[in-house]
């Protein structure tokens, strides 16, 4: 089992590290070097953080309605919400570019008359990564919050708090390993999106190129050295979320 | 895996009965969260399913019986649903291992299961072409051949059903498993009687969860197999052909469809794990 893991994990991962230093460090100073690659880098960091902030402020008061107020509908909308992680990254490009599409979207023409392009630039890199990642601060939100129950709401509540209040002393210091939990598994997520954002961003050169489509569009063009590099790049990134999130779990629930 | 109530079209947030407990505050805040799902995922979602439709039926079957299609379809099932059943023996050996076991270097395997997930996809692809692909050090080439669609399901699909299971297993009291024993059940008939039952529903929304993944994977294998047509061309890759060649009619039927079999699946084995549980 412990070797399933190793040759299906393990080594194919260490392979590119080892793969991106394969020169030394000239790889990886080369990518940092190349303006196209930095601009790359710097777009991916702003679509990620732009759609992060979006999913923890949408993902928090969402699981609040979700857990703690009954409402006709409730079933259905906290099934719909798991939704996107089955819908296949190809199919939610599709998806934006059939409604915000500049041509014949159905908003998508309106929206273009009054200055807002959405397909083909970061309004919709940053709609394609939110899609993408909007399940998972739900997912670890809700059960803290069911776990935590309603007692010291209910308390501060009878001693005069108000409901803001009450989120920012009471329940927002109960969730926040959870809330932190999530925003590093979207950040993961959004950071390393590659599909859907290929399919709305047109991936135009120093303009709406991310750092995976820079991955992709390297080792096409034969230069693996660099695409191992950039790739050494996210992949730390990412194995870095998981660390931090192994290292915050057991404090959190659990 | 609450997917898909029958009753699930669209949430009816403006009709308000007596059960609810919103307040003017939180009703509004109800009304904001769902126009910005709706603008995100829902009105998306069902313009994919109408353009599909809107071309008539005829135009819809002969999109997706078109050979090519039809191909990419069948390698993207068998694949996925391949990977579902080894993911469900060896999800559950993992979580097995990692509840039960105490050995150096369990927080490494930990990690390692969350790899994938948080690995972007097309690294993910550029990693199992190092080991899998052309210039491979075991030799192992599977680069342009259908089993790299198969192992790409594998390497993304790894932690759903071990993080599905874990919780459940530590949960799991051990005192039922000693009394089955003591009756003088054997380990495997306490495993199939005992545990099997109360991980079934962990196993089943692990599963649907990994096929549903498998289904729509695109950017682990699209370096890794070549995007042959007829050969290891899948499902997502030839979505994406149809838009790139501004077909969007096409692209939304099929996606049409990848939508329906994962949903379906989903369904499916919510609906099995259902009747296995209550058999006991």
């Amino acid at each position: 089992m412990v070797g399933y893991l190793f040759l299906l994990v393990a080594w194919p991962v260490s392979l590119v590290v080892t793969k991106a230093f394969a020169d030394g460090t000239t790889g990886i100073r080369a990518i940092l070097e190349d303006p196209d690659v930095v601009h790359a880098l710097q777009l991916t960091v702003v679509v990620a953080l732009c759609a992060v902030v979006i999913n923890t402020v949408f993902g928090v008061g969402m699981s609040l309605l979700l857990v703690r107020q009954e409402f006709p509908g409730k079933r259905a909308l906290s099934a719909l919400v798991d939704l996107p992680l089955s819908v296949s990254p190809i199919v939610v490009g599709l998806a934006l570019v059939l409604v915000y599409g500049g041509r014949n979207g159905w908003f998508g023409p309106t929206l273009e008359e009054h200055g807002l392009r959405v397909i083909f630039a970061t309004p919709g890199m940053v709609l394609a990564t939110a899609f993408v990642a909007l399940p998972l601060v739900i997912r670890e939100v809700v059960p803290v919050l069911h776990e935590i129950g309603t007692d010291q709401e209910v308390a501060a509540r009878s001693l005069g708090a108000n409901s803001w209040q009450i989120f920012w002393r009471i329940t927002l210091p109960a969730i926040k390993w959870a809330v932190v939990y999530g925003v590093v598994l979207s950040l993961a997520r959004s950071l390393g999106e590659f599909g859907a954002v290929k399919v709305v961003s047109g991936n135009v050169l120093g303009e709406t190129r991310t750092a995976t489509l820079v991955v992709e569009e390297k080792y096409l063009n034969f230069d693996q050295q660099g695409a191992y590099a950039t790739a050494f790049l996210l992949a730390m990134v990412s194995v870095a979320c998981i660390v931090i999130v192994s290292l915050v779990r057991p404090r959190g629930h659990r | 895996m609450s997917a898909l109530a029958p009753e699930a079209d669209r949430p009816a947030t403006r009709r308000r009965p007596a059960r609810s407990t919103l307040t003017p505050a939180s009703g509004l805040g109800l009304g904001i969260a769902v126009l910005w799902f709706s603008l995100l995922v829902l009105i998306p979602l069902c313009a994919v399913i109408v353009t599909a439709v809107d071309g008539g039926w005829q135009i819809f079957w002969a999109t997706i019986t078109n050979e090519q299609t039809f191909a990419a379809i069948r390698l993207t099932v068998l694949a996925a649903a391949a990977v579902t059943v080894v993911n469900a023996v060896m999800g559950t050996a993992i979580a097995w291992v990692l509840v039960r076991d105490r050995f150096w270097g369990r927080g490494v395997l930990e990690v390692l299961i969350d790899i994938p997930f948080a690995l972007p996809t097309i690294v993910a692809g550029l990693v199992l072409l190092s080991l899998y692909g052309t210039d491979s050090p075991l030799g192992i080439d599977v680069a342009n051949q259908p089993a790299s669609v198969f192992l790409a399901y594998l390497f993304v699909t790894l932690p759903f059903v071990v993080r599905m299971v874990q919780p459940v297993l530590e949960e799991l009291d051990t005192d039922v498993e000693e009394a089955a024993s003591s009756l003088g059940a054997s380990r495997l008939t306490t495993f199939r009687r005992v545990i099997l039952p109360s991980l079934t529903p962990a196993i089943a929304a692990g599963s649907a969860l990994s096929f549903a993944r498998g289904v729509s994977e695109y950017g682990a294998l699209v370096l890794l197999s070549g995007n042959l047509p007829f050969k290891t061309e899948v499902t997502s890759v030839r979505i994406l052909g149809s838009v790139e060649n501004n077909n969007l009619a096409a692209a939304a039927s099929v996606a049409t469809l990848l939508l329906v079999i994962s949903l379906s699946v989903i369904v499916l084995l919510d609906v099995l794990q259902r009747r296995v549980s209550r058999r006991g």
